[in-house]
């Protein structure tokens, strides 16, 4: 109630109505959460696609029980998927997974929630379009369902939207480019005020420096989306004119599809969009990622009660991976029949990038090194993180690498690889995040107990869906295959690993129920913290008092004294030391 | 609650918010033209010839296809405008507002020029049958002059309301109201430059 007061006397007490607070709120904290149940939703949707799909790899040509038949008769007659709807499926399992689920979380719900609070902003530099750029990601996300139930159903060609196959894909290929042109659009809008935000707004003394890791990754981050997205973009305008105006951009001269010459001048490229998408998608994974670090590098720091090992060098790889990830996007198109020149500049810039990879990884393991370590519901799941983290990244290495890429390529492999980034990686991230800053958005926190069984449960189930993966993939087994590789005698030996993968799948989704009756049952009835329960250093939980924190969060403008991860500081009565403290003890951090 | 140097510059960075804003704004569209310049570059380099054939008709240049005349003309027409729009804003700088509403309503009014022109270009080449899905010439022409037509009629509706009801704001907060007609200056001289990069590349090369 003191930030009312003080609220009050800024600028006058004026009642806000219901939708002025809840719905078009230019309040950073109330569109952080708004982004944060979207994109919870749109992952659950994702993933709901995804055990359907389930269903088909492990049954192949089996009805679904119950499920099966909610849906009609042109995409599950009988209760069997068509090849076209498991098509549909997988390309709308990815693009929303990636696009409206965890970007919006990893940046539009943490981003916004706590970076202007750990920079002692008042808020994003510009509300408005802040708000603008939720109801825009929103008004994509629609687009995207919608999607679903137009004639001939959602985008076929897969999240990756490959030409020709795309061009003459049905309308809701178009839905597509006009979904992701909102999506784009949002994430342009999000990018230019994260960035705006942090250059401008950082209180007096929370010099760059001084910045937490996470901010850094924020920082990072949206530099990638506002630089990468746009050639997306142009792609996309692209691709629609061929759609729309009949253009041939992406179209070859004398395509001939299903035995018929195309009507089209031609005199495109399909490898054009295959540049223009990977020049986005390659940066675009490292969206995915380095959020997902930055979360995790706080919690290290607070649960082992030590700065950060080799703060620096962490901060100087994460701006070096930000760059090289602009100039490695041909690793993902090694089979095309490029020059060997070409091939062995992206084989050498793939290796280049994954140095800066193992030097984060590395020192938030060494981070762990002699701490006195908290095993708190957040430190176990960034404890998880770390090796799922490891073993995504360790096992792109041999795609970067053209000789074992051209056997890998498009096969399950593949798919092991950045599931292990994404889903035990990145989503266990978030989810620490999420334990980790509730109590900020509450004032309470999520049941521990069961947090360790969504824990457990989760990561147990995703080690057993995708570890898989690398096996079937050794074997050959390609990816989007409607009959999970039943027609290659080669794939026979590996296939029963799909019963085991689906179940765990299943199992995983049931686990999920767990956490969200946590997250809700403890908004009203968790247990009651103070203020700063994990005794943190970072501004958002010492320079601010318990929910609901006022527009404006901050009662008066912390200044900054020290660094972000001021632990068990040497001389000090408390094991912390928050970054507005003052003291003649400032920054202790030994310059490495 | 107030959002700091949203009129004022902070004194580290030497920039109030927008102009930062709007910078990176700019960064991102250049990533946008950049793309589609790379496309264009990749397509021209895979065509065995350009603009080649065009409805059974054989061109060897792109002049014989545009119109240069017409198109040197659109580019004084914008530059002028990235002339009058600075006029406009230094008008603000010295307090007068009547001389700010004549050379912002010139920059409009040459914005408008150029659409209409454009329209008539584009025109000539439709009676004739000439439209994107008849080569990649052509495809390449109309989505980019067409993306860069967008652009211009984005800055014609900003500066219409800077010229019009934003103008307001005049009264209330000048310095913020000169900071808004500086941003949309920033972003007139992008679009012209957008331009002047896209004249030479698909008129006359
Ligand atoms: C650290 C070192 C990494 C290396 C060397 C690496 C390398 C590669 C290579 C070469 C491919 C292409 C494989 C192929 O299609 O044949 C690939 C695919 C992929 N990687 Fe990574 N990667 C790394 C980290 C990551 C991270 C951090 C993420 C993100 C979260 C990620 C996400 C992806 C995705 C989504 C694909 C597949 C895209 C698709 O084809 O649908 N990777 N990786
Ligand atoms: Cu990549």
């Amino acid at each position: 109630m003191a930030t009312t007061a003080s609220h009050e006397t800024s600028h006058g007490h004026h009642e806000e109505s219901f939708w002025r607070k809840y719905v078009f709120s230019t309040d950073h904290k109330v569109i952080g959460i708004q982004y944060g149940l979207t994109s919870l939703v749109f992952l659950f949707f994702g993933f709901t696609l995804i055990m359907l799909m389930r269903w088909q790899l492990a049954y192949p040509g089996e009805p679904i029980p119950i499920f099966g038949f909610l849906f009609g008769e042109e995409t599950m007659p009988g209760g069997v998927m068509l090849p076209e709807f498991y098509n549909q499926l997988g390309a709308m399992h990815g693009t929303i997974m990636v696009f409206l689920g965890i970007v919006p979380l990893a940046v539009g719900a943490f981003g916004n929630y706590v970076v202007p609070l750990q920079i002692g902003a008042p808020d994003m530099a510009f509300p408005k379009l802040n708000m603008a750029s939720y109801w825009v990601f929103f008004c994509g996300g629609v687009v995207m369902l919608a999607s679903f139930w137009f004639p001939g159903g959602a985008a076929k060609a897969g999240w990756t939207s490959y030409p020709p196959l795309a061009n003459i894909e049905t309308t809701g290929q178009t839905m597509w480019l006009i979904g992701m042109t909102f999506l784009i659009t949002s994430s342009l809008l999000g990018a230019v005020n994260f960035l705006t935000t942090i250059i401008q707004l950082r209180a007096p003394g929370m010099t760059y420096w001084r910045m937490s890791f996470f901010c850094w990754s924020q920082f990072v981050t949206s530099f990638l989306l506002l630089l990468a997205f746009p050639p997306l973009q142009a792609a996309g305008i692209l691709q629609l004119m061929d759609r729309v105006g009949g253009t041939s951009f992406f179209m070859p001269t004398g395509l001939v599809v299903s035995g018929q010459a195309l009507d089209i001048a031609g005199g495109g490229s399909p490898l054009l969009w295959q540049h223009l998408f990977w020049f986005l998608a390659h940066p675009e994974v490292y969206v995915l990622i380095l959020p997902a670090l930055g979360i995790v590098a706080d919690i290290i720091a607070n649960n082992t009660r030590k700065p950060l090992w080799g703060f620096k060098s962490m901060v100087y790889a994460l701006i070096f991976l930000g760059f090289m990830s602009f100039i490695v996007w041909a690793h993902h198109m090694f089979i095309t029949g490029m020059g060997t020149a070409i091939s062995t500049f992206f084989q050498l810039t793939t290796m280049i990038i994954s140095i800066p990879s193992v030097i984060i990884l590395s020192a938030l393991f060494i981070s762990l090194w002699g701490g006195a370590i908290r095993f708190t519901t957040p430190m176990l799941f960034a404890l998880g993180f770390l090796p799922m983290f490891g073993i995504g990244g360790l096992t792109g290495l041999p795609l970067g690498l053209a000789p074992p890429d051209i056997h890998l390529h498009d096969t399950y492999y593949v798919i092991g690889h950045f599931h292990y980034v994404v889903a035990p990686g990145t989503i266990i991230a978030m989810f620490a995040g999420i334990y980790y800053w509730f109590p900020k958005m509450t004032g309470r926190k999520m049941n521990d107990t069961l947090a360790k069984i969504h824990f457990w449960g989760t990561i147990i189930c995703m080690n057993l869906i995708f570890m898989p993966m690398f096996i079937q993939g050794m074997a050959g087994v390609s990816r989007r295959l409607w009959d999970a590789g039943a027609q290659y005698t080669f794939a026979e030996p590996t296939l029963h690993w799909n019963v085991t993968m689906s179940h765990a799948a299943w199992l995983m989704g049931i686990i999920q129920f767990i956490f969200i009756w946590n997250l809700f049952y403890s908004i009203k009835k968790g247990e009651k913290v103070s203020d700063n329960p994990w005794e943190a250093t970072t501004l958002e939980w010492s320079a601010t008092t318990s929910p609901p924190l006022g527009h404006g969060n901050f009662e008066v403008v912390p200044t900054v004294y020290r660094d972000a991860y001021e632990y068990s500081v040497p001389g000090s009565s408390k094991d912390f030391t928050p970054q507005n403290e003052p003291g003649e003890k400032e920054s202790v951090r030994e310059e490495a | 609650m107030e959002i700091p140097y949203t009129t004022t510059a902070r004194p580290d960075t030497g920039l109030y918010n927008a102009k930062i804003g709007i910078w990176l704004f700019l960064a991102s569209e250049v990533m946008l033209f950049g793309g589609l310049f790379s496309a264009y570059i990749f397509l021209r380099i895979g065509a065995p010839e350009w603009p080649g054939t065009i409805l059974g008709e054989n061109f060897a240049s792109s002049f014989d296809v545009l119109s240069v005349p017409i198109g040197t003309f659109n580019t004084m027409v914008l530059i002028a405008s990235s002339v009058t729009v600075v006029m406009a804003w230094a008008q603000l700088m010295l307090k007068d507002f009547k001389k700010f509403r004549y050379y912002m309503g010139l920059t409009i009014l040459l914005a408008m020029v150029f659409l209409v022109v454009k329209g008539f270009e584009y025109n000539d080449k439709f009676v004739h049958g000439y439209f994107p899905a008849e080569g990649t010439f052509l495809a390449v022409y109309f989505t980019l002059t067409g993306l860069h037509g967008l652009h211009v009629l984005g800055g014609v509706v900003v500066m219409a309301y800077l010229w019009g009801p934003g103008a307001k704001m005049w009264e209330t907060n000048p310095q913020q109201f000169t900071n808004r007609v500086e941003v949309a200056g920033l972003y007139w001289h992008f679009v012209d430059l957008v331009w002047i990069f896209l004249f030479p590349t698909i008129y006359l090369l």
